[in-house]
């Protein structure tokens, strides 16, 4: 997926446009908002289970060389294999070669993050493999040629009508005349012709929740069930999994998992919770003849021990998605990459450079509410604020914006030529707005007078009019 | 609270929109301190707390004017805000900025366990019941982002508003929703904040209140230019004008006699 994270305001003006993205973005709040807060609201223990869900990553990520290790030698005792990728390009060469091993022509997925990142469909398609979405959003968006725009529900930018629109087109073999009005009708349709991929698959291939360093076990979380058979049925089960996902112990995990449901989709638990550990046995009827781990460090390890760690914990539940305002004003797609929202404002700069991606945490109101509904805490605003930072550090913020804050700090550290400044603004302001009590226009402010007025000032500002009361007052 | 018998000191920290746009907040804010028992100044040596610098990324530029605002400061018992966004810079970001520098880190500490915004100043340290005001009509109380999230800015205000007499609270629909504003963002990306303070300000409509207030003059120039903008009769005030009972003259973005 080429970046186009620096055409974010272009992006965001397009959606802002957008009346199918507007219409859809309203399911947010029925569909995420309100039904996370009914569960925590449920759960007295919602803020211990927090802490314990940090301090468990916190020491994950501290001793992350140990688990990892740990993680590698479990899923070799079961007969699996890790493949250890430093980049997308490594990650997308270790699935080609198990595919080429096992002459693979089709391939089913999981709905994978990891596998966006690595845009691995598109590499396996190049190399002459067919792969399948099996996640009904993913699947939408995969027909559409589109990318996600949600990390747990890529398709949640569009109305049912476009999906209804792109099923027609892309489902030629099926009776042009048959009713596709509502998402039941699709969820079947879409159903019944994965049934014949699933069924197909030469390999599968599936994200990961989570990584047990004490098992060597993968878990995925579905509401489909189309993970499981995206696993079960092939030759072979391809894991592809960032490695800040391992975790100690399946207890660990399952502490995270009580988070995760609630955080996401507000649901308790998500539907399916599947646990992989290595290949099939002997005594298994059925299951992969092969297991494989594509750990993918993709920059990652580089964020350790800096400003940026905290942003490992992150267990892509989304919550901070579904309540930041920017995001649900101009929907994911805008950010320009796989990870929108907050949580993408921070990631999307560690993964492709601030270059790239400046726009994305500078997009931020700091409103906090992303904090305040991240399971794991992350410092969200704060990490935005750094890269803030580090962008103005390398002169790569605008010009204007530089030397404007550079006027102002001047100022501000030296009050008196600022009192005497304010002043001349406060009346020259208040004289011209004080007809009609605002501003249509201002010059060098369009960007808000384009579409708000401006309250004019009162005319005198507050510390002329304190010195003049005070001096009056006398001693 | 200072020993003895003796009125706390309290310095007003004015912020530099209710200086430039609004004073009347800040003698609104000097009225509501002083008949709380405080005796209150205001530092002359004080601009701006810092936040646009810190914000953009401007670390040293934002340490600069901590540094002032830290020296100008103090001495004094307390120091109040009539903002949620300007009091967490100092209580909340002010140690964090100075992290790295112990002598600082010590002097931003100290200075942030004497600093709160205004309402809930009031209320948490000069135990504050009520007030002697009156409003006729209803209003809405926006909950601005920072005092909010980061001070526990919410029972407060509520809890004084409730006791001005003729006013009727009612809440609207996401009250603990952003404005849009955000400092900078607001020019900067203009359309999305425009975006994000069309939906507010339907909420705020749908209330049906006939005033907006909230404690936090950066958001109000933006929801009160918004809701003129649409052509909306809804009046908006900074919660310490009408908690001080000063709504008399025009509100924010209102021309005389309007």
């Amino acid at each position: 997926m080429i970046p186009t994270s620096r055409a974010f305001k272009e992006n965001a003006r397009e959606a802002l446009g957008d009346p199918n993205l507007q219409k859809a973005m309203t399911n947010l709040r029925a569909g995420f908002v309100e039904r996370r807060a009914l569960m925590i609201s449920r759960l007295p223990e919602w803020e211990q289970l927090r802490d314990q869900a940090v301090a468990i990553k916190k020491h994950a990520l501290a001793n992350l060389d140990f688990y990892l290790e740990t993680f590698e030698r479990n899923v070799e005792a079961y007969g699996g294999k890790v493949h250890w990728c430093r980049d997308a390009a490594e990650a997308n060469a270790a699935v080609l070669a198990i595919c080429r091993d096992l002459g693979a022509k089709t391939v089913t997925k999981g709905k994978s993050m990891i596998g966006e990142e690595m845009a691995v469909n598109d590499y396996l398609e190049a190399n002459g493999i067919v792969p399948v979405e099996t996640d009904l959003g993913e699947y939408i968006i995969q027909i559409r040629h589109e990318g996600p725009s949600h990390i747990i529900a890529p398709a949640i930018h569009l109305v049912k009508e476009q999906v209804a629109q792109s099923f027609r087109a892309t489902h030629t073999q099926l009776d042009p005349k048959r009713k596709l009005d509502d998402a039941r009708q699709m969820c079947d349709e879409a159903r019944a012709i994965m049934r014949q991929k699933f069924l197909a698959a030469d390999v599968g291939i599936t994200g990961a929740n989570f990584l047990i360093a004490e098992t060597g076990s993968s878990i995925i979380v579905t509401n489909e069930g189309n993970g499981d058979l995206t696993q079960s049925l092939p030759r072979a089960h391809i894991v592809l999994a960032s490695l800040e996902k391992v975790v100690p112990t399946l207890e660990d995990a399952a502490t995270i998992l009580r988070l995760l449901a609630r955080s996401a989709t507000g649901q308790e638990f998500s539907t399916y919770t599947t646990v992989s550990t290595g290949p099939r046995r002997a005594s298994d009827i059925d299951g992969p003849g092969q297991y494989h781990v594509v750990l993918l460090d993709n920059g990652r390890s580089a964020l350790l021990g800096t400003e940026f760690e905290d942003m490992l914990r992150c267990i892509r539940c989304a919550a901070c998605l579904n309540h930041c305002p920017v995001y649900e004003a101009v929907g994911g797609k805008a950010y320009g990459w796989v990870y929108p929202g907050p949580m993408g404002a921070v990631l999307t700069p560690s993964l492709l450079g601030i270059e790239e991606a400046g726009n994305l945490p500078n997009a931020s109101t700091f409103c906090g509410r992303c904090e305040s509904v991240c399971p794991m805490k992350i410092p969200l605003p704060k990490m935005m604020r750094h890269w803030r930072e580090r962008e103005f550090s390398r002169h790569l913020s605008p010009l204007a914006a530089r030397w404007g804050i550079a006027l102002w700090a001047f100022l501000a550290a030296r009050p008196f030529l600022y009192h005497a400044l304010a002043e001349i603004s406060a009346r020259l302001l208040g004289f011209f707005g004080k007809r009609s009590g605002r501003f249509r226009t201002l010059p060098l402010a369009s960007g808000w007078t384009d579409t708000r007025d401006m309250p004019a000032p009162q005319g005198r500002s507050f510390h002329s009019l304190w010195k003049a009361l005070h001096e009056k007052a006398g001693p | 609270m200072p020993a003895g018998n003796r009125k706390p000191r309290v310095a007003l920290f004015v912020t530099c929109l209710v200086d430039l746009f609004r004073p009347s907040v800040g003698f609104a804010a000097v009225k509501l301190l002083e008949e709380a028992g405080c005796a209150v100044e205001a530092p002359r040596a004080q601009a701006c707390c810092g936040q646009p610098a810190y914000n953009s990324g401007a670390r040293s530029a934002a340490k600069k004017i901590a540094r002032q605002v830290i020296d100008t400061f103090q001495g004094f018992d307390y120091v109040v805000a009539p903002s949620g966004s300007c009091a967490g810079m100092i209580k909340i970001h002010y140690p964090a900025l100075f992290a790295d520098e112990p002598d600082m880190s010590a002097k931003a500490k100290e200075l942030s366990s004497r600093s709160y915004e205004l309402v809930s100043f009031l209320t948490d340290v000069m135990k504050l019941e009520r007030v002697n005001a009156r409003f006729d009509g209803a209003a809405t109380y926006h909950d601005s982002c920072s005092g909010l999230r980061e001070l526990g800015v919410k029972a407060q205000p509520r809890k004084l508003l409730a006791s001005v007499s003729g006013l009727t609270l009612t809440e609207m629909r996401d009250a603990e929703i952003c404005c849009g504003f955000g400092g900078t963002f607001a020019v900067k990306y203009g359309d999305i904040s425009d975006k994000i303070v069309a939906e507010k300000c339907a909420n705020v409509e749908a209330a049906q209140a006939g005033a907006l207030l909230a404690g936090d003059l950066g958001c109000l120039l933006n929801m009160a230019g918004k809701l003129k903008r649409l052509g909306r009769k809804t009046k908006s005030w900074h919660v310490a004008e009408i908690l001080a009972g000063m709504a008399d003259g025009p509100a924010i973005g209102e021309a005389e006699n309007e």
